[in-house]
């Protein structure tokens, strides 16, 4: 009886950390899915993936001291995929130093096209970055991040951000305009 | 600004990343600049095509419960105790009971036995606070930062007080679990040495004046006052951890709002 009375205390500890874990990190959990996806452009992989991160979140909750959990649960996601990448696949570490290409604009009509691009074209051209690139502008664009918590996230200096987000785009302006003019061929 | 040092900050500046000065530099050199005013045009179709396409993955419905789940099974299997550690507790338990019929049965014995288990409780608790990463989880040398970072975590607002004036800095706050219930701890700080004070609500019971006890090198001193339970333990001496305790002591039970 006395073991059910202290299995009791232990259980409501329990359920209080487990009530604070559900208002500050779960919320997040489409965020995480997201990332995730990106990441991994896998369904079933990023399923796992949020899974073991929320585990893991869980686990490190102890030290999570307030502030934004879903930069928190985020960077955690994300270094879960890292680890899920290593594993599982030949992680696409193409990190050459490639100049961007300085298209001057000349052709006016290019942001017309971009903006009508086909939302399938884009995310192919997205899922062709390499991973670093991708994570930066999916948190840029789909998440609405500042550069600090892209960096908190990827464990960065702002200036690697920066620079990943403009050879990302850099990158997709090339792949969409490609694309466009294969289409314009055929 | 040169055309190659504002091409470097395009990004930035359709981001809003930029300060203010350098973004007007940018929006000068534009005018100019015709090159760079279709890249920033060019960057702005991007970024809403790619936040207008759909891009952004939905979790599938199954994943919320899935996760609830794993959470659960996660919850349950990090607290529970080897078969050793449920004969431990069961024996702490009991011997918790016992001193509380004790104590009960006949009031002529004070509540010293019961006195020296929450004292070893405390005194263990400091010990693990003096780990690397343990002493706080709100940092703050303010104590209008600090009781509000208690409201939502506990069922009552522990009186927080700062004494940096009288030499004991206020260092932050933690919540931290005694005899099985969440319990507020305030750090505070005199010179090198860390004071871990607790505080949780004593229904019901009588004041009781201080008591002071010596374990394992660190002095420990509670008491009840207001329905509260205070137990202050450090490896301060004796003389100066008292003088804190007066200063507790005579604080108002509950601190000012902040202005």
């Amino acid at each position: 009886m006395l073991g059910l009375v202290e299995q009791e205390r232990a259980s409501v500890q329990q359920q209080s950390k487990l009530a604070r874990f559900e208002l500050s990190v779960v919320p997040h959990m489409g965020a995480a899915y997201n990332l995730a996806r990106w990441l991994t452009r896998n369904d079933h992989d990023a399923e796992d993936v949020v899974q073991e991160a929320h585990l893991r979140a869980y686990r490190f909750f102890d030290g999570f001291h307030g502030g934004d959990g879903r930069t928190w649960l985020l960077a955690i996601v994300r270094n879960t995929c890292y680890t899920w990448l290593q594993q599982n696949r030949k992680p696409t570490l193409e990190l050459e130093e490639e100049i961007p290409e300085l298209d001057s604009g000349r052709s006016n009509p290019e942001a017309l096209l971009l903006r009508s691009v086909d939302s399938e074209m884009l995310r192919q051209a997205l899922d062709d970055l390499p991973v670093e690139f991708r994570e930066a502008i999916v948190l840029r664009e789909l998440e609405g991040l500042s550069y600090k918590e892209i960096g908190a996230i990827a464990g960065v200096p702002l200036g690697t951000v920066m620079s990943r987000l403009a050879r990302a785009r850099s990158r997709l302006q090339k792949a969409l305009r490609g694309n466009a003019r294969q289409g314009g061929a055929t | 600004m040169s055309c190659d040092d504002a091409q470097m900050l395009l990004d930035a500046y359709v981001d809003g990343e930029l300060d203010l000065v350098r973004g007007i530099e940018i929006e000068k050199h534009m005018e100019g600049c015709q090159a760079c005013a279709r890249s920033v045009e060019n960057l702005r179709a991007l970024g809403s095509a790619m936040r207008s396409g759909g891009l952004y993955y939905q979790p599938p419905a199954s994943l919320g419960p899935r996760l609830e789940k794993a959470m659960q099974r996660a919850g349950r299997s990090e607290r529970r105790p080897t078969r050793f550690g449920w004969q431990i507790i069961a024996l702490a338990a009991s011997l918790l009971l016992a001193v509380y019929v004790v104590a009960r049965m006949n009031p002529g014995i004070p509540h010293d036995a019961s006195n020296n288990l929450v004292a070893q409780e405390t005194l263990d608790s400091h010990l693990r606070s003096l780990m690397p990463g343990h002493l706080t989880d709100v940092q703050s040398t303010d104590q209008h930062t600090v009781k509000p970072w208690f409201n939502g975590k506990l069922d009552y607002s522990p009186p927080v007080t700062d004494f940096a004036p009288q030499g004991f800095p206020l260092t932050g706050g933690r919540l931290d679990s005694l005899s099985g219930r969440a319990v507020a701890v305030l750090v505070y700080q005199r010179r090198q040495h860390l004071i871990n004070v607790y505080v949780w609500p004593a229904p019901g019971s009588a004041d009781a004046s201080v008591g002071e006890s010596v374990r394992q090198g660190y002095n420990l001193l509670h008491w009840t006052r207001a329905a509260m339970n205070w137990w202050v333990v450090s490896d301060l001496n004796l003389d100066e951890l008292k003088g804190f305790t007066n200063l507790l002591r005579a604080a108002p039970a509950s601190a000012p709002a902040a202005p």
